[in-house]
């Protein structure tokens, strides 16, 4: 169980969603109309927190666990970060979840939100078929 | 055992959740995302010709696994450790959501939209169909979504991260404030 591991971190994960109440419809709704610092103080401590982690690990060499060189794969520029960003910020706003809090959602037992989870791998299955035709 | 229901301020969360990008990277050599895993469902569960599903998707199972983790950690967060108050919104959100025609501020999410009986609704169909299709084909078009792109991608300093990511802003900002109170009004 060489992915018992990442199970657990998951589970750290899925519960501090919960906790940040990031998974919440009206959180993402304050946040969207600017009404409150809490989710911009989640999203901004995250990223100063991975960028000086990343920083670290690179000035350090810093190794894995076990023992291997840490490699991350940048990321290349395509239209579709504009258009599909877009499109999921339009859908963000909708459903009040990106797709981490989705999974949380329906665990903590909403189970309508598996619906929406549904439509959310439809629609990356439509995409991936339609691929070839967007603009990328 | 307050710490376990009470809801935890931004300043620790927050943090913790960067935390992810180090853990998971000295963990396995892991890039923090989770909009793949649709993909990888979609691989493993839809017989198709598409190229784009054709890739050995069980050597990605470790995200898989990791989503699975994030759903038994809602359960311990959500159901067990339920938050016995509600969200602590500010006084000018309310009156925004109210001017909506939310009513009840009880959970997590409204339950005007999310129940069974509004998906059978135009306006429950429209924001929970529609607004998950936009979720999955958005993310795998733009390559990531706010973990992949606004989290590990902003953390390594991609460019391609920070423009994806202010228009996810952009069409949420646009969703809310132009769409969504017309959609919300939808008397059926």
């Amino acid at each position: 169980m060489k992915n018992l591991k990442f199970i657990l971190i998951g589970i750290c994960f899925g519960i501090i969603l919960v906790k940040a109440e990031v998974i919440s419809w009206f959180r993402i709704q304050e946040m969207f109309r600017f009404q409150s610092f809490h989710m911009y103080g989640n999203i901004i401590c995250a990223i100063v927190v991975g960028i000086i982690s990343v920083w670290l690990i690179k000035k350090f060499k810093v190794k894995t666990f076990s023992g291997e060189e840490v490699k991350i794969a940048p990321k290349t520029f395509s239209k579709g970060n504009v258009i599909g960003g877009f499109m999921f910020g339009l859908g963000w706003a909708m459903t009040g979840a990106c797709p981490g809090p989705l999974f949380a959602l329906v665990g903590s037992g909403l189970l309508i939100v598996a619906v929406v989870l549904l439509s959310a791998v439809l629609g990356t299955y439509v995409y991936g078929i339609m691929k070839d035709k967007l603009p990328h | 055992m307050n710490i376990l229901t009470q809801p935890w301020p931004w300043y620790v969360t927050g943090p913790l959740i960067g935390l992810m990008v180090p853990l998971l990277l000295l963990t396995g050599n892991k890039a923090f995302g989770v909009s793949s895993n649709l993909r990888h469902i979609c691989a493993a569960c839809i017989p198709t010709k598409a190229e784009f599903f054709k890739y050995d998707w069980k050597s990605e199972s470790w995200n898989l696994m990791f989503v699975f983790g994030v759903a038994i950690g809602g359960l311990l967060a959500g159901y067990f450790w339920q938050n016995p108050n509600p969200v602590q919104l500010t006084d000018a959100a309310i009156s925004s959501m109210n001017e909506m025609g939310v009513k009840d501020y009880s959970g997590l999410v409204p339950q005007e939209i999310f129940s069974f009986k509004a998906l059978l609704t135009v306006k429950g169909f429209l924001l929970l169909i529609v607004g998950g299709f936009f979720v999955g084909f958005g993310t795998r078009y733009a390559g990531g979504c706010t973990s992949g792109h606004a989290i590990m991608g902003m953390s390594n300093l991609q460019l391609p991260s920070l423009i994806a990511t202010c228009c996810f802003f952009g069409g949420g900002v646009i969703m809310t404030w132009f769409v969504l109170p017309y959609i919300m009004k939808l008397p059926f």
